[in-house]
Protein backbone atom coordinates (compact mmCIF):
# COMPACT_ATOMS: atom_id res chain seq x y z
CA UNK A 1 0.00 0.00 0.00
CA UNK A 2 2.80 2.09 1.32
CA UNK A 3 4.58 1.49 -1.70
CA UNK A 4 2.03 2.08 -4.38
CA UNK A 5 1.27 5.69 -2.84
CA UNK A 6 4.82 6.46 -2.87
CA UNK A 7 5.52 5.41 -6.64
CA UNK A 8 2.33 7.18 -7.59
CA UNK A 9 3.43 10.31 -5.87
CA UNK A 10 6.49 10.32 -7.87
CA UNK A 11 5.65 9.21 -11.19
CA UNK A 12 2.96 11.52 -10.98
CA UNK A 13 3.35 13.73 -14.26
CA UNK A 14 3.19 11.26 -17.09
CA UNK A 15 -0.16 8.92 -15.60
CA UNK A 16 -1.85 12.11 -15.49
CA UNK A 17 -1.00 13.56 -19.15
CA UNK A 18 -2.00 9.78 -19.83
CA UNK A 19 -5.21 10.07 -18.14
CA UNK A 20 -5.98 13.30 -19.82
CA UNK A 21 -5.67 11.71 -23.40
CA UNK A 22 -7.43 8.34 -21.53
CA UNK A 23 -10.24 10.56 -20.35
CA UNK A 24 -11.37 12.46 -23.76
CA UNK A 25 -11.48 9.06 -25.55
CA UNK A 26 -13.47 7.89 -22.49
CA UNK A 27 -15.74 10.75 -23.27
CA UNK A 28 -15.99 10.12 -26.97
CA UNK A 29 -16.78 6.33 -26.46
CA UNK A 30 -19.13 7.02 -23.75
CA UNK A 31 -21.25 9.76 -25.94
CA UNK A 32 -21.44 7.79 -29.16
CA UNK A 33 -24.91 5.06 -28.59
CA UNK A 34 -26.68 9.09 -27.23
CA UNK A 35 -24.83 10.90 -30.33
CA UNK A 36 -25.92 7.96 -32.76
CA UNK A 37 -29.20 7.51 -31.67
CA UNK A 38 -30.13 11.61 -31.13
CA UNK A 39 -28.47 12.11 -34.52
CA UNK A 40 -30.56 9.08 -36.75
CA UNK A 41 -33.95 9.97 -34.60
CA UNK A 42 -33.73 13.83 -34.38
CA UNK A 43 -31.51 15.98 -36.63
CA UNK A 44 -31.71 13.97 -39.23
CA UNK A 45 -35.83 14.22 -39.37
CA UNK A 46 -35.15 17.78 -38.76
CA UNK A 47 -33.07 18.45 -41.65
CA UNK A 48 -35.74 16.24 -43.58
CA UNK A 49 -38.59 17.89 -42.41
CA UNK A 50 -37.48 21.30 -43.42
CA UNK A 51 -36.84 19.50 -47.11
CA UNK A 52 -40.26 18.20 -46.83
CA UNK A 53 -41.62 21.65 -46.29
CA UNK A 54 -39.66 23.12 -49.08
CA UNK A 55 -41.37 20.65 -51.74
CA UNK A 56 -44.55 19.11 -52.77
CA UNK A 57 -44.56 15.62 -50.87
CA UNK A 58 -47.79 13.66 -51.03
CA UNK A 59 -48.21 10.00 -50.12
CA UNK A 60 -46.97 8.02 -53.06
CA UNK A 61 -45.98 10.59 -55.14
CA UNK A 62 -42.35 12.08 -54.34
CA UNK A 63 -42.52 15.53 -54.93
CA UNK A 64 -40.15 18.85 -56.24
CA UNK A 65 -38.90 21.55 -54.88
CA UNK A 66 -41.62 24.61 -54.41
CA UNK A 67 -39.67 26.64 -52.20
CA UNK A 68 -42.05 28.65 -49.25
CA UNK A 69 -45.51 27.90 -51.58
CA UNK A 70 -46.59 25.73 -48.70
CA UNK A 71 -45.94 27.77 -45.98
CA UNK A 72 -47.73 30.71 -48.19
CA UNK A 73 -50.68 28.32 -48.47
CA UNK A 74 -50.66 27.26 -44.80
CA UNK A 75 -50.91 31.02 -43.85
CA UNK A 76 -54.10 31.79 -45.65
CA UNK A 77 -55.63 28.58 -44.84
CA UNK A 78 -58.52 29.73 -42.05
CA UNK A 79 -58.40 26.88 -39.93
CA UNK A 80 -54.41 27.41 -39.81
CA UNK A 81 -55.12 30.55 -38.38
CA UNK A 82 -57.78 29.25 -36.24
CA UNK A 83 -55.09 26.70 -35.01
CA UNK A 84 -52.61 29.50 -34.08
CA UNK A 85 -54.63 31.54 -32.10
CA UNK A 86 -56.11 28.31 -30.15
CA UNK A 87 -52.91 27.40 -29.69
CA UNK A 88 -52.09 30.65 -28.03
CA UNK A 89 -55.59 30.34 -26.31
CA UNK A 90 -54.93 27.01 -24.63
CA UNK A 91 -51.52 27.30 -23.39
CA UNK A 92 -52.22 30.83 -22.23
CA UNK A 93 -55.62 29.57 -20.07
CA UNK A 94 -54.28 26.23 -19.24
CA UNK A 95 -50.68 27.67 -18.06
CA UNK A 96 -52.30 30.55 -15.72
CA UNK A 97 -54.79 27.99 -14.36
CA UNK A 98 -52.31 25.05 -13.84
CA UNK A 99 -50.00 27.69 -12.40
CA UNK A 100 -52.41 29.20 -9.68
CA UNK A 101 -54.16 25.75 -8.62
CA UNK A 102 -51.31 23.94 -8.94
CA UNK A 103 -49.72 26.38 -6.30
CA UNK A 104 -52.70 26.13 -4.08
CA UNK A 105 -52.39 22.72 -4.00
CA UNK A 106 -48.45 22.65 -3.45
CA UNK A 107 -49.44 24.81 -0.21
CA UNK A 108 -52.23 22.96 1.22
CA UNK A 109 -49.85 19.73 1.00
CA UNK A 110 -46.95 21.99 2.47
CA UNK A 111 -47.72 20.70 6.26
CA UNK A 112 -47.58 17.61 8.46
CA UNK A 113 -51.22 15.65 8.14
CA UNK A 114 -52.14 12.12 8.95
CA UNK A 115 -52.24 10.69 5.34
CA UNK A 116 -50.12 12.93 3.49
CA UNK A 117 -47.81 10.43 1.90
CA UNK A 118 -50.52 8.87 0.61
CA UNK A 119 -52.91 11.90 -1.17
CA UNK A 120 -49.62 13.12 -2.15
CA UNK A 121 -48.89 9.62 -4.18
CA UNK A 122 -52.69 9.80 -5.20
CA UNK A 123 -52.58 13.31 -6.27
CA UNK A 124 -50.26 12.25 -8.99
CA UNK A 125 -52.35 9.74 -10.58
CA UNK A 126 -53.39 12.00 -13.32
CA UNK A 127 -50.04 12.69 -14.51
CA UNK A 128 -48.58 9.38 -14.94
CA UNK A 129 -52.04 7.76 -16.06
CA UNK A 130 -51.55 7.77 -20.04
CA UNK A 131 -53.21 10.57 -20.71
CA UNK A 132 -55.33 9.10 -23.92
CA UNK A 133 -56.31 6.23 -21.78
CA UNK A 134 -57.82 9.23 -19.03
CA UNK A 135 -58.96 11.97 -21.44
CA UNK A 136 -61.16 8.76 -22.84
CA UNK A 137 -62.74 8.90 -19.33
CA UNK A 138 -63.24 12.80 -19.12
CA UNK A 139 -65.15 12.10 -23.00
CA UNK A 140 -67.80 9.36 -21.61
CA UNK A 141 -68.04 12.42 -18.36
CA UNK A 142 -68.91 14.73 -21.38
CA UNK A 143 -71.02 13.32 -23.22
CA UNK A 144 -74.08 15.23 -24.45
CA UNK A 145 -76.52 12.61 -23.77
CA UNK A 146 -75.10 10.60 -20.64
CA UNK A 147 -72.64 13.06 -19.00
CA UNK A 148 -72.21 13.04 -15.35
CA UNK A 149 -71.53 17.09 -15.44
CA UNK A 150 -74.87 17.70 -17.02
CA UNK A 151 -76.67 15.22 -14.32
CA UNK A 152 -74.50 16.97 -11.29
CA UNK A 153 -75.01 19.94 -13.05
CA UNK A 154 -78.94 19.85 -13.07
CA UNK A 155 -79.38 18.20 -9.49
CA UNK A 156 -77.56 21.32 -8.07
CA UNK A 157 -80.23 23.53 -10.03
CA UNK A 158 -77.25 25.62 -12.12
CA UNK A 159 -78.71 24.17 -15.48
CA UNK A 160 -82.40 23.26 -16.85
CA UNK A 161 -81.45 21.52 -20.40
CA UNK A 162 -78.47 19.40 -21.12
CA UNK A 163 -75.03 21.58 -22.17
CA UNK A 164 -73.69 20.20 -25.24
CA UNK A 165 -70.34 20.07 -24.49
CA UNK A 166 -68.33 18.98 -27.48
CA UNK A 167 -70.80 19.91 -29.63
CA UNK A 168 -69.88 23.55 -29.13
CA UNK A 169 -66.75 25.25 -30.42
CA UNK A 170 -66.67 27.15 -27.47
CA UNK A 171 -67.57 24.86 -25.20
CA UNK A 172 -65.77 22.27 -26.62
CA UNK A 173 -62.47 24.67 -26.31
CA UNK A 174 -63.19 25.07 -22.66
CA UNK A 175 -63.65 21.04 -22.15
CA UNK A 176 -60.28 20.45 -23.35
CA UNK A 177 -58.40 23.41 -21.17
CA UNK A 178 -60.62 21.57 -18.26
CA UNK A 179 -58.99 18.26 -19.27
CA UNK A 180 -55.17 19.92 -19.24
CA UNK A 181 -56.02 21.96 -16.25
CA UNK A 182 -56.78 18.88 -14.44
CA UNK A 183 -53.90 16.57 -16.34
CA UNK A 184 -51.29 19.21 -15.64
CA UNK A 185 -52.02 20.49 -12.03
CA UNK A 186 -50.27 17.35 -10.19
CA UNK A 187 -47.28 18.22 -11.90
CA UNK A 188 -46.95 21.43 -10.91
CA UNK A 189 -48.68 20.70 -7.39
CA UNK A 190 -45.68 18.03 -6.73
CA UNK A 191 -42.58 20.24 -8.19
CA UNK A 192 -43.83 23.51 -6.48
CA UNK A 193 -44.37 21.23 -3.50
CA UNK A 194 -40.66 20.18 -3.64
CA UNK A 195 -39.18 23.78 -4.54
CA UNK A 196 -41.55 24.92 -0.78
CA UNK A 197 -39.32 22.51 1.25
CA UNK A 198 -36.63 23.82 0.52
CA UNK A 199 -37.26 26.49 1.99
CA UNK A 200 -36.66 27.35 5.73
CA UNK A 201 -39.88 27.69 8.15
CA UNK A 202 -37.29 30.03 9.77
CA UNK A 203 -37.78 32.61 7.72
CA UNK A 204 -41.61 32.65 7.90
CA UNK A 205 -41.49 32.77 11.16
CA UNK A 206 -38.90 35.65 11.48
CA UNK A 207 -41.27 37.89 9.16
CA UNK A 208 -44.33 36.35 11.19
CA UNK A 209 -42.86 37.67 13.77
CA UNK A 210 -42.10 41.17 12.51
CA UNK A 211 -45.75 41.24 12.20
CA UNK A 212 -46.35 40.16 8.44
CA UNK A 213 -49.51 39.09 7.64
CA UNK A 214 -49.58 35.46 5.94
CA UNK A 215 -50.49 36.62 2.75
CA UNK A 216 -47.61 39.59 2.59
CA UNK A 217 -45.67 36.07 4.38
CA UNK A 218 -46.00 34.49 0.84
CA UNK A 219 -45.36 37.51 -1.30
CA UNK A 220 -42.14 39.22 0.13
CA UNK A 221 -40.74 35.58 1.44
CA UNK A 222 -42.39 32.48 -0.19
CA UNK A 223 -42.89 33.61 -3.93
CA UNK A 224 -39.42 35.24 -4.58
CA UNK A 225 -37.80 32.14 -3.32
CA UNK A 226 -39.86 29.81 -5.03
CA UNK A 227 -39.79 31.25 -9.00
CA UNK A 228 -36.77 29.75 -9.94
CA UNK A 229 -38.64 26.78 -9.67
CA UNK A 230 -41.72 28.09 -11.00
CA UNK A 231 -39.82 29.75 -13.82
CA UNK A 232 -38.77 26.20 -15.10
CA UNK A 233 -41.45 24.49 -14.36
CA UNK A 234 -43.87 26.91 -16.23
CA UNK A 235 -41.30 26.59 -19.34
CA UNK A 236 -41.55 23.15 -19.44
CA UNK A 237 -45.33 23.09 -19.48
CA UNK A 238 -45.29 25.73 -21.94
CA UNK A 239 -43.31 23.84 -24.15
CA UNK A 240 -45.42 20.48 -23.67
CA UNK A 241 -49.09 22.21 -23.96
CA UNK A 242 -48.19 24.24 -26.85
CA UNK A 243 -47.06 21.03 -28.87
CA UNK A 244 -50.17 19.48 -27.46
CA UNK A 245 -51.63 16.40 -29.65
CA UNK A 246 -53.17 13.68 -27.77
CA UNK A 247 -55.62 15.61 -25.67
CA UNK A 248 -57.49 17.72 -28.50
CA UNK A 249 -56.92 14.21 -30.40
CA UNK A 250 -59.52 11.87 -28.14
CA UNK A 251 -61.55 14.78 -26.61
CA UNK A 252 -62.48 16.33 -30.62
CA UNK A 253 -60.61 15.11 -33.41
CA UNK A 254 -60.17 18.80 -33.92
CA UNK A 255 -64.24 19.34 -34.27
CA UNK A 256 -66.52 20.65 -34.65
CA UNK A 257 -65.80 21.56 -37.63
CA UNK A 258 -62.31 22.37 -37.51
CA UNK A 259 -62.54 24.74 -34.40
CA UNK A 260 -60.33 23.24 -31.89
CA UNK A 261 -57.16 22.29 -33.55
CA UNK A 262 -53.71 23.00 -32.56
CA UNK A 263 -50.49 22.94 -34.57
CA UNK A 264 -50.28 19.65 -33.83
CA UNK A 265 -53.87 17.89 -34.66
CA UNK A 266 -54.06 20.34 -37.86
CA UNK A 267 -50.47 19.07 -38.66
CA UNK A 268 -51.48 15.19 -38.10
CA UNK A 269 -55.10 15.77 -40.24
CA UNK A 270 -53.07 17.12 -43.48
CA UNK A 271 -50.03 15.61 -43.39
CA UNK A 272 -51.55 11.86 -42.37
CA UNK A 273 -55.31 11.99 -42.39
CA UNK A 274 -55.07 13.46 -46.40
CA UNK A 275 -51.57 12.43 -46.85
CA UNK A 276 -50.38 16.27 -47.87
CA UNK A 277 -47.05 15.58 -46.27
CA UNK A 278 -45.14 18.39 -47.25
CA UNK A 279 -48.00 20.58 -45.98
CA UNK A 280 -48.51 18.70 -42.83
CA UNK A 281 -44.64 19.28 -42.26
CA UNK A 282 -44.95 22.73 -42.94
CA UNK A 283 -47.19 23.36 -40.19
CA UNK A 284 -45.83 21.19 -37.69
CA UNK A 285 -42.44 22.99 -38.80
CA UNK A 286 -43.95 26.44 -37.99
CA UNK A 287 -44.69 25.64 -34.19
CA UNK A 288 -40.40 25.55 -34.45
CA UNK A 289 -39.98 29.81 -34.00
CA UNK A 290 -41.83 29.35 -31.04
CA UNK A 291 -40.34 26.82 -29.27
CA UNK A 292 -37.19 28.08 -30.17
CA UNK A 293 -38.17 30.95 -28.34
CA UNK A 294 -39.26 29.53 -25.11
CA UNK A 295 -36.01 27.36 -25.24
CA UNK A 296 -34.48 30.49 -25.46
CA UNK A 297 -35.72 32.30 -22.58
CA UNK A 298 -35.22 29.13 -20.28
CA UNK A 299 -31.48 28.69 -21.17
CA UNK A 300 -30.65 32.28 -20.52
CA UNK A 301 -32.86 32.41 -17.59
CA UNK A 302 -30.78 29.28 -16.18
CA UNK A 303 -27.93 31.07 -16.81
CA UNK A 304 -28.32 33.32 -15.23
CA UNK A 305 -29.60 31.91 -12.12
CA UNK A 306 -26.23 29.61 -11.71
CA UNK A 307 -24.17 32.51 -12.22
CA UNK A 308 -25.77 34.11 -9.41
CA UNK B 1 -48.54 27.39 11.72
CA UNK B 2 -52.23 27.79 11.81
CA UNK B 3 -53.85 30.13 14.10
CA UNK B 4 -57.00 30.01 15.94
CA UNK B 5 -59.63 27.95 15.65
CA UNK B 6 -61.04 24.32 14.49
CA UNK B 7 -62.91 25.87 11.77
CA UNK B 8 -60.68 28.03 10.03
CA UNK B 9 -57.88 24.60 9.38
CA UNK B 10 -61.07 22.89 7.67
CA UNK B 11 -62.23 25.68 5.98
CA UNK B 12 -58.76 26.90 5.00
CA UNK B 13 -57.60 23.93 4.45
CA UNK B 14 -59.11 20.23 4.84
CA UNK B 15 -62.13 21.30 2.57
CA UNK B 16 -60.09 22.60 -0.42
CA UNK B 17 -57.95 19.57 -0.12
CA UNK B 18 -60.60 17.52 -0.07
CA UNK B 19 -62.24 18.95 -3.29
CA UNK B 20 -58.95 18.52 -5.21
CA UNK B 21 -58.45 15.16 -4.27
CA UNK B 22 -62.06 14.68 -5.06
CA UNK B 23 -61.79 16.47 -8.62
CA UNK B 24 -58.27 14.60 -9.39
CA UNK B 25 -59.43 11.45 -8.76
CA UNK B 26 -63.41 11.22 -9.76
CA UNK B 27 -62.25 10.38 -13.62
CA UNK B 28 -60.48 7.23 -12.21
CA UNK B 29 -63.86 6.18 -10.21
CA UNK B 30 -65.81 6.96 -13.39
CA UNK B 31 -63.20 4.68 -15.28
CA UNK B 32 -63.81 1.98 -13.06
CA UNK B 33 -67.53 1.96 -12.59
CA UNK B 34 -68.03 1.91 -16.17
CA UNK B 35 -66.37 -0.84 -16.61
CA UNK B 36 -68.45 -3.11 -14.31
CA UNK B 37 -71.60 -1.49 -15.67
CA UNK B 38 -74.52 -3.50 -17.86
CA UNK B 39 -74.96 -1.52 -21.23
CA UNK B 40 -78.65 -1.21 -20.11
CA UNK B 41 -77.80 1.08 -17.69
CA UNK B 42 -74.87 2.82 -19.54
CA UNK B 43 -76.44 3.70 -22.31
CA UNK B 44 -79.63 5.58 -20.41
CA UNK B 45 -79.84 9.25 -20.84
CA UNK B 46 -78.84 11.48 -17.64
CA UNK B 47 -82.18 12.80 -17.34
CA UNK B 48 -83.64 9.64 -17.21
CA UNK B 49 -85.40 9.27 -14.34
CA UNK B 50 -84.05 6.40 -12.85
CA UNK B 51 -80.46 7.08 -13.79
CA UNK B 52 -78.09 6.00 -11.14
CA UNK B 53 -74.80 7.87 -12.42
CA UNK B 54 -72.65 6.60 -8.85
CA UNK B 55 -73.52 3.08 -8.10
CA UNK B 56 -74.49 0.31 -10.02
CA UNK B 57 -76.46 -3.16 -8.72
CA UNK B 58 -76.10 -5.30 -11.94
CA UNK B 59 -72.24 -5.32 -11.85
CA UNK B 60 -70.87 -7.31 -15.06
CA UNK B 61 -67.69 -8.71 -16.64
CA UNK B 62 -69.11 -8.69 -19.97
CA UNK B 63 -66.43 -5.79 -21.01
CA UNK B 64 -63.36 -7.06 -19.95
CA UNK B 65 -64.46 -10.63 -21.54
CA UNK B 66 -65.28 -8.29 -24.45
CA UNK B 67 -62.14 -6.87 -24.65
CA UNK B 68 -60.02 -10.20 -24.35
CA UNK B 69 -62.19 -12.19 -26.61
CA UNK B 70 -63.37 -9.71 -29.13
CA UNK B 71 -60.20 -7.42 -29.37
CA UNK B 72 -56.15 -8.01 -29.71
CA UNK B 73 -56.29 -6.46 -26.31
CA UNK B 74 -53.49 -9.45 -24.64
CA UNK B 75 -51.68 -8.33 -27.36
CA UNK B 76 -51.46 -4.77 -26.95
CA UNK B 77 -50.49 -4.68 -23.07
CA UNK B 78 -47.50 -7.52 -24.34
CA UNK B 79 -46.76 -5.06 -27.10
CA UNK B 80 -46.45 -2.06 -25.03
CA UNK B 81 -44.77 -3.61 -21.92
CA UNK B 82 -41.95 -5.21 -24.34
CA UNK B 83 -41.69 -1.79 -26.02
CA UNK B 84 -41.69 -0.10 -23.03
CA UNK B 85 -39.31 -2.20 -20.78
CA UNK B 86 -36.71 -2.60 -23.73
CA UNK B 87 -36.71 1.57 -25.09
CA UNK B 88 -36.37 2.03 -21.32
CA UNK B 89 -32.91 -0.13 -21.38
CA UNK B 90 -31.60 1.59 -24.39
CA UNK B 91 -32.07 5.02 -22.91
CA UNK B 92 -31.19 4.11 -19.50
CA UNK B 93 -28.03 2.74 -20.80
CA UNK B 94 -27.16 5.60 -23.06
CA UNK B 95 -28.04 8.35 -20.45
CA UNK B 96 -26.12 6.87 -18.16
CA UNK B 97 -22.76 6.75 -19.91
CA UNK B 98 -23.43 10.50 -21.64
CA UNK B 99 -24.89 11.36 -17.87
CA UNK B 100 -20.98 10.01 -16.59
CA UNK B 101 -19.34 11.33 -19.17
CA UNK B 102 -21.08 15.03 -19.49
CA UNK B 103 -20.85 15.24 -15.46
CA UNK B 104 -17.45 13.88 -14.37
CA UNK B 105 -15.34 14.00 -17.39
CA UNK B 106 -13.08 16.71 -18.48
CA UNK B 107 -13.28 17.16 -22.68
CA UNK B 108 -13.47 20.07 -25.25
CA UNK B 109 -17.13 21.17 -25.65
CA UNK B 110 -18.63 19.21 -22.57
CA UNK B 111 -20.89 22.39 -21.63
CA UNK B 112 -21.80 22.47 -25.34
CA UNK B 113 -22.85 19.22 -25.45
CA UNK B 114 -24.49 19.75 -22.10
CA UNK B 115 -27.07 22.32 -23.56
CA UNK B 116 -27.51 20.32 -26.52
CA UNK B 117 -28.92 17.37 -24.92
CA UNK B 118 -30.59 19.92 -22.88
CA UNK B 119 -32.50 21.52 -26.11
CA UNK B 120 -33.29 18.10 -27.11
CA UNK B 121 -35.26 17.21 -24.27
CA UNK B 122 -36.93 19.90 -25.17
CA UNK B 123 -38.05 19.01 -28.35
CA UNK B 124 -41.76 17.55 -28.86
CA UNK B 125 -42.76 14.52 -30.24
CA UNK B 126 -45.01 16.86 -32.31
CA UNK B 127 -42.67 18.77 -34.37
CA UNK B 128 -41.31 15.94 -36.10
CA UNK B 129 -43.55 13.14 -36.44
CA UNK B 130 -44.00 13.76 -40.70
CA UNK B 131 -40.66 13.18 -41.22
CA UNK B 132 -39.94 10.52 -38.61
CA UNK B 133 -42.98 8.07 -40.12
CA UNK B 134 -40.77 8.59 -43.85
CA UNK B 135 -37.39 7.93 -42.07
CA UNK B 136 -39.01 4.89 -40.62
CA UNK B 137 -40.72 3.64 -43.79
CA UNK B 138 -36.96 4.25 -45.24
CA UNK B 139 -35.46 2.33 -42.78
CA UNK B 140 -38.32 -0.73 -43.33
CA UNK B 141 -39.31 -0.62 -39.88
CA UNK B 142 -42.88 0.55 -40.12
CA UNK B 143 -45.52 -1.52 -38.40
CA UNK B 144 -42.61 -3.00 -35.97
CA UNK B 145 -41.78 -2.78 -32.76
CA UNK B 146 -38.54 -1.78 -33.54
CA UNK B 147 -39.86 1.44 -35.14
CA UNK B 148 -41.28 2.96 -31.54
CA UNK B 149 -38.03 0.85 -29.14
CA UNK B 150 -35.46 3.39 -31.80
CA UNK B 151 -37.65 6.26 -31.67
CA UNK B 152 -38.98 6.66 -28.18
CA UNK B 153 -34.90 7.03 -26.63
CA UNK B 154 -35.31 10.10 -28.35
CA UNK B 155 -36.99 11.73 -25.65
CA UNK B 156 -35.80 9.39 -23.04
CA UNK B 157 -32.07 9.71 -23.12
CA UNK B 158 -31.79 13.37 -22.81
CA UNK B 159 -34.14 13.29 -20.00
CA UNK B 160 -31.68 10.24 -18.34
CA UNK B 161 -28.78 11.66 -19.38
CA UNK B 162 -29.95 15.00 -17.59
CA UNK B 163 -31.32 13.50 -14.66
CA UNK B 164 -28.10 10.85 -14.09
CA UNK B 165 -26.03 14.39 -14.42
CA UNK B 166 -27.32 15.86 -11.39
CA UNK B 167 -26.41 12.58 -9.72
CA UNK B 168 -22.77 12.34 -10.84
CA UNK B 169 -22.35 16.02 -10.01
CA UNK B 170 -23.38 15.38 -6.49
CA UNK B 171 -20.85 12.34 -5.62
CA UNK B 172 -17.85 13.48 -4.28
CA UNK B 173 -14.45 13.05 -6.57
CA UNK B 174 -12.28 12.08 -4.01
CA UNK B 175 -14.24 8.72 -4.14
CA UNK B 176 -13.21 7.95 -7.38
CA UNK B 177 -9.50 9.29 -7.15
CA UNK B 178 -9.37 6.63 -4.11
CA UNK B 179 -10.52 3.60 -6.43
CA UNK B 180 -8.07 4.90 -8.98
CA UNK B 181 -5.08 5.20 -6.32
CA UNK B 182 -5.80 1.76 -5.71
CA UNK B 183 -5.08 0.97 -9.07
CA UNK B 184 -8.17 0.54 -10.57
CA UNK B 185 -8.90 1.76 -14.41
CA UNK B 186 -10.95 4.98 -15.16
CA UNK B 187 -14.02 1.94 -16.28
CA UNK B 188 -13.83 0.27 -13.35
CA UNK B 189 -14.33 3.03 -10.95
CA UNK B 190 -17.15 4.46 -12.98
CA UNK B 191 -18.81 0.52 -13.22
CA UNK B 192 -17.73 -0.83 -9.45
CA UNK B 193 -17.49 2.58 -6.97
CA UNK B 194 -19.63 5.15 -8.98
CA UNK B 195 -22.55 2.80 -10.69
CA UNK B 196 -23.76 1.43 -7.43
CA UNK B 197 -23.91 5.27 -5.61
CA UNK B 198 -25.99 6.37 -8.22
CA UNK B 199 -28.10 3.52 -8.32
CA UNK B 200 -31.29 5.95 -6.67
CA UNK B 201 -30.90 8.05 -9.73
CA UNK B 202 -30.68 5.29 -11.87
CA UNK B 203 -34.15 3.47 -10.68
CA UNK B 204 -35.45 7.32 -10.59
CA UNK B 205 -34.81 7.69 -14.49
CA UNK B 206 -36.19 4.45 -15.34
CA UNK B 207 -39.12 4.52 -13.57
CA UNK B 208 -39.88 7.93 -14.94
CA UNK B 209 -38.73 6.98 -18.65
CA UNK B 210 -40.90 3.58 -18.39
CA UNK B 211 -44.06 5.67 -17.69
CA UNK B 212 -42.79 8.07 -20.74
CA UNK B 213 -42.82 5.37 -22.91
CA UNK B 214 -45.87 3.59 -21.67
CA UNK B 215 -48.00 7.10 -22.66
CA UNK B 216 -46.52 7.44 -25.59
CA UNK B 217 -49.28 8.00 -28.38
CA UNK B 218 -48.33 10.12 -31.89
CA UNK B 219 -45.48 7.85 -33.04
CA UNK B 220 -47.52 5.12 -32.23
CA UNK B 221 -50.53 6.08 -33.82
CA UNK B 222 -48.45 7.21 -37.02
CA UNK B 223 -45.85 4.19 -36.90
CA UNK B 224 -47.50 1.17 -36.82
CA UNK B 225 -50.58 0.16 -38.74
CA UNK B 226 -51.86 -3.28 -38.68
CA UNK B 227 -53.90 -4.15 -35.52
CA UNK B 228 -51.71 -6.46 -33.55
CA UNK B 229 -48.46 -4.39 -33.77
CA UNK B 230 -50.05 -1.84 -32.03
CA UNK B 231 -49.76 -0.31 -28.22
CA UNK B 232 -52.65 0.04 -25.80
CA UNK B 233 -53.56 3.91 -26.19
CA UNK B 234 -53.75 3.26 -30.08
CA UNK B 235 -55.23 0.00 -30.11
CA UNK B 236 -58.10 1.23 -27.71
CA UNK B 237 -58.43 4.54 -29.76
CA UNK B 238 -58.55 2.91 -33.64
CA UNK B 239 -60.11 -0.50 -32.85
CA UNK B 240 -62.79 0.42 -29.50
CA UNK B 241 -64.54 3.31 -31.63
CA UNK B 242 -65.59 2.42 -35.18
CA UNK B 243 -66.80 5.06 -37.07
CA UNK B 244 -69.15 7.34 -34.71
CA UNK B 245 -70.20 4.42 -32.63
CA UNK B 246 -67.99 4.24 -29.49
CA UNK B 247 -68.03 1.23 -27.30
CA UNK B 248 -67.46 2.75 -24.11
CA UNK B 249 -68.13 -0.25 -21.79
CA UNK B 250 -64.89 -2.21 -23.41
CA UNK B 251 -63.15 1.37 -23.93
CA UNK B 252 -63.23 2.09 -20.21
CA UNK B 253 -62.37 -1.46 -19.62
CA UNK B 254 -59.89 -0.90 -21.87
CA UNK B 255 -58.25 2.59 -20.20
CA UNK B 256 -58.77 1.24 -16.95
CA UNK B 257 -56.81 -2.17 -17.78
CA UNK B 258 -53.89 -0.81 -19.65
CA UNK B 259 -53.41 2.27 -16.95
CA UNK B 260 -52.81 -1.13 -14.30
CA UNK B 261 -49.40 -1.93 -15.12
CA UNK B 262 -48.46 1.87 -14.99
CA UNK B 263 -50.06 2.26 -11.65
CA UNK B 264 -48.63 -0.68 -10.02
CA UNK B 265 -44.94 0.29 -11.08
CA UNK B 266 -45.40 3.73 -9.90
CA UNK B 267 -46.74 2.51 -6.43
CA UNK B 268 -43.98 0.70 -5.81
CA UNK B 269 -41.32 3.42 -6.84
CA UNK B 270 -43.47 6.80 -5.50
CA UNK B 271 -40.42 8.51 -4.08
CA UNK B 272 -38.31 7.28 -6.77
CA UNK B 273 -40.92 8.65 -8.89
CA UNK B 274 -41.14 11.92 -7.29
CA UNK B 275 -37.51 13.25 -7.27
CA UNK B 276 -37.40 12.07 -10.96
CA UNK B 277 -39.74 14.41 -11.17
CA UNK B 278 -38.74 17.01 -9.52
CA UNK B 279 -34.93 16.19 -10.60
CA UNK B 280 -35.88 16.87 -14.10
CA UNK B 281 -37.04 20.00 -13.25
CA UNK B 282 -34.78 21.22 -11.37
CA UNK B 283 -31.85 19.98 -13.72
Amino acid sequence: MAVTAVSGSVARPIPRLRRMEDERWLAFALLVPTAVLLGLFIAYPFVEGVLLSLNSTRVGIKGEFVGLKNFDKVWNDSIFRTSVWNTFWYTGVTTVFKLALGLWLAILLNRHFRGKALVRAFILLPFIIPTVLSTFAWKWMFDPTFSVINWTLFQLGFITQRINWLGDPDLAMTSIIIVNVWRGVPFFAISLLAGLQTISPELQEAAAIDGARPWQRFWHVTWPLLLPVTMVVVLFSVIQTFADFQLVYVMTGGGPANATHLFATYAYQLGIGTGLLSEGAAVSLAMFPFLFLIVVVQLLYIRRVETR
Amino acid sequence: MIEGAAWRKWVFYNIPLILFVFVLLFPFYWMIITTFRPDGELYRPWNAANYQPFWTNNPTLDHILYLFEETSFGRWMLNTMFIAAVSTVISLFCGVLAGYALARLNFPFAGGLGTVIFVTYLVPQTLLFIPLAEIIRNFRLGDTPWSLILTYPTFLIPFCTWLMMGYFKAIPKELEECARIDGASRWKAMIYIILPVAVPGILSAGIFAFTLSWNEFIYALVFLSSPDQKTVPVGVTSELIRGDVFFWGPLMAGALLGSIPVAIVYSFFVEHYVSGLTGSVKG
